[in-house]
């Protein structure tokens, strides 16, 4: 699919989660959809590239138990340290819940989306679930609300899910082939009985599918995540995109599979590698071809606040809750203002959206070139040693597109300059730079506000051409910019021998 | 006879709502087994309902003491792996 670069600066913004500005959030995206669904989602910002930059959303663990188990999923989910699905610190009622939903609501407006997706199975804890849902449509009628699925009960909740007002869904699907599957899921709890082995993941697959067709034939909005596990499903993935796409799914989320040994997971334990940046997005673009991807998740967890990508989950544990007065009625009238002001700058830059240039002073035959960006609100902001994630972009003759970002480890400790003087423990320091050197794979340039001689260097060695000469201009400007100035080297020909920039 | 529950358990109330004697209560630091309501579902299921949602090894145990899932039964992770990253312990 062809993301036309668009002008993105932030109108709302308040710190946002998302360090892109673009995040190849061209309304175009989900252009193959009707307009009744790009209403749907256009302030859902786990759906909609474009409003996860100015609308954040919730959720809260409610739904601890698990009918199924997934060999990337540790059920000891208590930790306040990680972000990841599955994990929470506090388990919630759902009394607790609405409360926490209503002053999380009150103090930030841009909250639009309410989602109940664990830690465990919400369709495992239906009183809980349901609940919960019912008193939020009568509570906080201007919260959307979704549910996150493994699948195995979908079927026999479908009605349930309809009557609640509920429209949005996410079902987990990693496989639609039963000895795939067998790879995926040790057991399911079914009919009063745990099943293993190719059995459990056939009855597994068949009401996920099942499941998927109820929802869209009620004209429930689905999206499909699913879990890159290398070796595994990764080929098998493009035929599940295209079965889901083929049901009425309208966003497919192919994530990367996490395990760390440390988690405890089967995986993590038995050393299952984890897809590198290069793969997923290979398989991303793979799958583009037959239905609209989602890059832009951030595999929050099952109780996360705020802006994709941020988390303000410690400012409302349940003893601040507890003592915060809630007029809802109140600031429901000032969350309508704030949704209507970001809409309507939604649509006026929409209105203003550039026509794609029909010329940008490059060749058409040079070839792509990758770049790494370490950005803040749009802009090239960020200190090499000082970015938590690079964001992926791809510059191209017809343009300037987001492709992913890819997560770091600091290995600056926050020195005033970066380099040979700040490390402290040289060995670790030096892996962490190598690691994130790795991380970088596949790119050719890589665009920051600073950088210091010891990872200029290195990142020079692996093929990398650092470049801090465009600090806080917009990122597509200056990814473009670095495009044009390679292209008039000559290098982009396809006549030109060397594949590298650097 | 009454099944019990051990400090393997993380509180994920799976057990609570397939219970058909509602024999299982929330208790600090874990949940508990009423044993004067717990009939190991003997009339009502084929297995112990309990046991067979349940997804941590060794969190559930008869009379005997025994596992209803021991060590390396719900995850497939090999005995020696488990021994690796402290996972796993004799029968109780």
């Amino acid at each position: 699919m062809e993301l036309p670069v668009i002008s993105n600066t932030a109108p709302a913004a308040e710190g946002g989660g998302c360090s892109s500005s673009g995040c190849g959030t061209a309304p175009d995206a989900l252009g193959h959809l009707p307009d009744h669904i790009r209403a749907k989602v256009q302030d859902h910002p786990c759906y909609s590239e474009e409003a996860h930059h100015y609308f954040a959303r919730m959720h809260v663990a409610v739904a601890p138990a698990c009918n199924i188990q997934c060999n990337y999923c540790n059920r000891k989910y208590d930790c306040s340290n990680e972000s990841r699905p599955g994990v929470v610190s506090e388990l919630l009622t759902p009394k607790q819940a609405i409360n926490k939903v209503l002053a999380v609501a009150a103090e930030i407006p841009q909250m639009t989306v309410l989602g109940i997706a664990g830690p465990g199975d919400p369709l495992a804890n239906p009183a809980r679930t349901f609940e919960t849902f019912e008193q939020l449509s009568e509570r906080a009628p201007d919260i959307k609300l979704c549910v996150s699925t493994n699948g195995l009960n979908l079927p026999q909740y479908v009605d349930e899910i309809a009557k609640h007002n509920i429209d949005h869904v996410t079902i987990t699907i990693n496989c639609v082939d039963p000895e795939v599957g067998a790879k995926i899921y040790p057991w399911i709890y079914w009919e009063n009985k745990r099943i293993t082995g190719v059995e459990a993941a056939r009855i597994l697959i068949e009401q996920q599918q099942k499941g998927l067709q109820m929802l869209t034939d009620r004209g429930i909005l689905v999206k499909v995540n699913s879990v890159l596990i290398p070796g595994i499903n990764d080929e098998h993935l493009k035929e599940v995109s295209k079965i889901v796409k083929a049901k009425g799914a309208f966003l497919h989320n192919v994530m990367p599979l996490i395990a760390e040994p440390e988690h405890g997971t089967y995986f993590g334990i038995m050393e299952q590698p984890e897809p590198t940046p290069e793969q997923l997005q290979d398989l991303q673009d793979a799958c583009a071809g037959d239905m609209a991807m989602m890059r832009h998740c951030r595999q929050c967890r099952a109780d996360a606040v705020g802006l994709l990508g941020e988390d303000r989950g410690d400012e409302f544990t349940m003893d601040k809750i507890d003592v915060m007065e809630v007029d809802y009625e109140a600031a429901m009238v000032r969350r309508k203002e704030v949704h209507d002001s970001i809409i309507e700058q939604l649509e006026a830059k929409r209105g203003n959206a550039k026509p794609k240039p029909a010329d940008l002073g490059v060749p058409a035959d040079a070839r792509p070139v990758l770049m790494a960006v370490a950005g803040k609100n749009g802009v090239v902001a960020e200190h090499f040693g000082h970015a938590k994630e690079f964001l992926i972009y791809e510059a191209s003759p017809s343009g300037v597109r987001f492709l992913s970002h890819r997560k770091t480890e600091l290995y600056c400790g926050g020195m005033d300059s970066c380099g040979d003087g700040d490390v402290v423990d040289e060995g670790a320091t030096e892996s962490l730079l190598d690691r994130n050197i790795r991380v970088l794979e596949g790119c050719e340039v890589v665009l920051c506000s600073k950088i210091g001689y010891e990872p200029w260097g290195k990142l020079e060695a692996a093929g990398i051409a650092p470049n801090g000469e465009h600090a806080m201009e917009p990122i597509e400007e200056a990814v473009m910019a670095v495009y044009k100035e390679i292209a008039a080297t000559g290098k982009l020909s396809p006549a030109a021998d060397s594949k590298k920039v650097a | 006879m009454a099944l019990q529950i051990t400090q393997s358990c993380v509180n994920c109330w799976a057990c609570v709502d397939v219970c058909p004697n509602d024999a299982i209560y929330q208790d600090t630091p874990h949940f508990l087994i009423d044993d004067g309501k717990c009939t190991e579902c003997l009339g009502d299921h084929g297995v112990p309902q309990c046991a067979a949602i349940c997804p941590i090894e060794m969190a559930i145990v008869n009379e005997l003491g025994e596992f209803l899932n021991p060590p390396g039964s719900l995850t497939g992770i090999p005995i020696e792996k488990l021994k690796e990253f402290g996972l796993w312990r004799e029968a109780a």
